[in-house]
């Protein structure tokens, strides 16, 4: 040990802070990286909202920054609302939002959780961070590409993304690089979580967060691959005149296109979504792991139906490669194959409902704590819930077709992604910054960001699905001006938008919070939550190697107020007593 | 705190980190060549019609690449057991034949796509010849990163033997486990593309 530990001093900055290969420096590079992506893709939905809430008239100020080719006079040009549209879901859930729930949580707390001393392949670690900021770059330099950024929205169809401009091909090397990152990760994860869990900790005595990030991996190891090929594929119709995505007969501003034809857009539309319905469950796996962490801590009592929790989510893991197609109802398929989609689509709700309902029901009875954590994770519930109901109608092609391609859908996985796992994330940086830093966040400043975020998110959604089931389309440059049926519905844009910017002020508190607790946040123990999970086992913040001993697990993780005990917790690693 | 089971097996899985990771990495490669697998069966069903690999490709050749590939495959195994029987200098004779039939296989490869060249068929030409210039270059791709691993086991990486030499044989191990899933890639291309 001791060592270990002049080996560490004698880090120089660069080893220390950038090419680190401890897994709570890359957690943290993670979690820094992927915050600012969040923050830039939540920039580019704000922009997008003002020209639906005031179509065509000049935004002040900031609609001149950005010059000609984008914003002439302040207005917005059509091309470039949809670069706006590709890259806000681009960079949202492969810059953002996945980066965090996997990169920074799954880095930092499952090798402290498990009772590691760091991930399996620490250089494999390093290096999944690097293609990771080195895919983000290549997106975010491609709005200065020629003719602007992928603007083919965050699916990339072809035969639009085939033909758009390099904006695209840069899209596609960008994609290529991220793959590549979480394919490292996922391969560490799964293995760090076989090898390298401490004596005595079984599978089922692992936290149900572990589970979420073992199955995610899994999701990300074998559903990426698919959306590789996808992109090699669409590379070669860009670069090398294939036609693998482009049918016969195209034709384009009245020109024939010159290419042997003969390709499927349709293929395209079945590798995207083999990876990207996955990828929605990559989404809100991690997220549903934290809330369960931060629910049995705060309820003081064990999860409900830990078992059946961990069964749910290593069959959602598996079904989630069987539903794929349900994003496909209007291409024509026959109706034989979309039955088979429609009753895998409602068979993988029932384990989603499984760990709702025991995270709910896990409520019953507790001793709540309403602290800043418990709070974004008791909004998940239902938000999540909201979410994964007005899924349904999505997955049944007699009432997907009319919704389909509608504000409904975005209404939908938004209610998913962001007061859902988003949320979930937030309450994961306010429950573990503790262990990152030694220091608590402010609960003020934390209520003052959860309460207002809370209504304006619902102020953002919630008329998106009221507007969807209106028949208003989702990719419409005014909002839906010009179309008689969205004329009911129309002033609902301005309130959506208001609500965004008021959101975006909503996370001010945060932002001060953060930065200030760094530095000047509470001191406190190792363990502030008397939680029962191993990293609280650790001191706070864990030194390189993260144990002074390898700890030994004799218990589940949830053992809260255990009757007859002293206190209302029994730690994981606490012996039992004579 | 050293990170455990590097190179010794974990006694209640029986296995090591490294054995674990290249066995999931095969697995997301099996992916991957899977989708295009799928894409050239979607693609061929879809078509009207589609050229005999006859038309374009030249089988007998082909046929002389996939037994290249075959005896590496071979050579590889051998490599490794003379580790395991502790012969350095035999291991080393066998992992050079390992990356000489890479080579030669490369080699072929390039006669095979100049010629195409020379007759005017581009990936661009039809959708067979996209798919078999991306299937087959892809799959070159992966001849050339594990003959590049295969050369610094050969060359740099002996070094390990002296150290670790269960670590070293580890990682000769993994390095013909990818050896393998690409020389089992090409025994599916070669029918999939030339003779179906």
């Amino acid at each position: 040990m001791a060592e270990q530990h002049e080996h560490h001093e004698e880090l120089s900055f660069l080893r220390k802070y950038v090419f680190s290969t401890d897994h709570k420096v890359i957690g943290i590079q993670y979690a820094i990286t992927a915050l600012i992506f969040l923050f830039f893709g939540f920039c580019l939905m704000l922009l997008m909202r003002w020209q639906l809430a005031y179509p065509e008239q000049a935004l002040p100020i900031i609609g001149s920054l950005l010059g000609e080719t984008r914003m002439p006079g302040g207005v917005m040009l059509p091309d470039f609302y949809n670069q706006l549209g590709a890259m806000h879901g681009t960079i949202m859930v492969f810059m953002g939002v996945v980066p965090l729930a996997v990169g920074a949580f799954g880095n930092f707390v499952v090798p402290l959780q498990i009772g590691a001393p760091d991930m399996a392949f620490p250089r494999l670690n390093m290096a999944s961070y690097h293609f990771f900021w080195a895919g983000g770059l290549v997106m975010v330099l491609s709005f200065f590409a020629p003719g602007g950024a992928a603007s083919s929205g965050w699916t990339s169809y072809p035969p639009l993304a085939d033909i758009a401009t390099t904006g695209q091909t840069w899209w596609l090397i960008g994609m290529v690089l991220l793959i590549t990152s979480s394919l490292f990760g996922a391969i560490n994860f799964i293995t760090t979580i076989i090898q390298l869990r401490a004596p005595g900790l079984t599978f089922f005595r692992l936290p149900f967060f572990v589970w979420s990030q073992f199955v995610t991996a899994f999701l990300l190891l074998l559903a990426f691959p698919p959306l590789e090929g996808a992109g090699i594929l669409q590379l070669m119709d860009r670069l090398a005149g294939t036609s693998f995505f482009l049918p016969s007969g195209l034709v384009i501003s009245g020109q024939p296109l010159a290419a042997t034809g003969g390709g499927s857009p349709i293929l395209w539309q079945h590798l995207f979504w083999f990876l990207a319905h996955p990828e929605v469950y990559v989404l809100i796996l991690p997220a549903m792991g934290i809330v369960a962490e931060v629910v049995a801590n705060n309820t003081r009592k064990p999860l409900w139906g830990y078992r059946s929790m961990v069964y749910a989510v290593l069959f959602l893991g598996f079904c989630s490669f069987v539903v794929w197609a349900h994003h496909m109802y209007i291409t024509g398929m026959g109706t034989v194959v979309a039955a088979f989609f429609q009753a895998t689509t409602m068979i993988i709700s029932i384990p989603s409902v499984v760990i709702l309902t025991a995270l709910l029901l896990s409520l019953w009875g507790g001793s709540i704590r309403f602290n800043t954590p418990m709070l974004f994770a008791l909004a998940f519930l239902p938000m999540f819930g909201i979410g994964g109901l007005t899924g349904l109608p999505l997955g049944l092609t007699t009432t997907d077709i009319p919704l389909h391609d509608t504000y409904y859908v975005i209404g939908h996985f938004h209610y998913v992604v962001a007061p859902g796992t988003i949320f979930g994330l937030f309450a994961g940086i306010y429950y573990w910054f503790p262990k990152v830093t030694g220091r608590r966040m402010s609960e003020f400043l934390g209520k003052l960001h959860f309460w207002p975020s809370f209504i304006f998110m619902n102020g953002i959604f919630f008329p998106m699905l009221i507007q969807g089931m209106a028949g208003v389309s989702r990719r419409l440059y005014d909002g839906g001006t010009i179309y008689a049926h969205a004329q009911d519905v129309l002033p609902l844009n301005a309130m959506m938008s208001w609500s965004a910017w008021l959101l975006a002020l909503a996370q001010i508190p945060f932002i001060i919070n953060f930065f200030v607790s760094i530095r000047k946040g509470k001191e406190v123990s190792d363990n502030p939550w008397q939680a029962t999970t191993l990293e609280w086992a650790a001191p706070s913040p864990p030194p390189h190697g993260n144990f002074e001993t390898l700890p030994t697990v004799y218990r589940g993780p949830y053992e809260y107020s255990i009757p007859d005990q002293d206190t209302d917790y029994l730690p994981q690693h606490q012996p039992a007593e004579a | 705190m050293e990170i455990p089971y590097t190179v010794e097996t974990r006694p209640d899985t029986g296995l090591n980190n490294v054995k674990i990771g290249i066995w999931l990495f095969l697995a997301s490669e099996v992916m991957l060549f899977g989708s295009l697998f799928a894409s050239y069966i979607l693609l061929r069903i879809g078509s009207p019609a589609w050229p005999a690999g006859e038309d374009y490709l030249d089988i007998p050749l082909a046929a002389v690449n996939t037994a290249v590939l075959i005896i590496s495959s071979v050579t590889m195994v051998m490599g490794w057991a003379s580790l395991m029987r502790k012969k350095l200098n035999t291991y080393r004779l066998y992992m050079g034949a390992t990356i000489l039939c890479g080579l030669i296989f490369m080699v072929i490869k390039y006669f095979e796509y100049s010629d195409k060249f020379h007759h005017g068929y581009y990936p661009s030409t039809n959708t067979f010849l996209a798919i078999y210039f991306t299937m087959t270059g892809l799959h070159a791709a992966h001849v050339l990163g594990g003959s590049a691993v295969n050369a610094y086991l050969l060359g740099p990486g002996t070094k390990l033997w002296k150290k670790n030499p269960q670590m070293f044989i580890n990682r000769v191990e993994s390095a013909g486990l990818f050896w393998h899933l690409v020389d089992l890639i090409w025994i599916f291309l070669f029918p999939v593309l030339y003779l179906l």
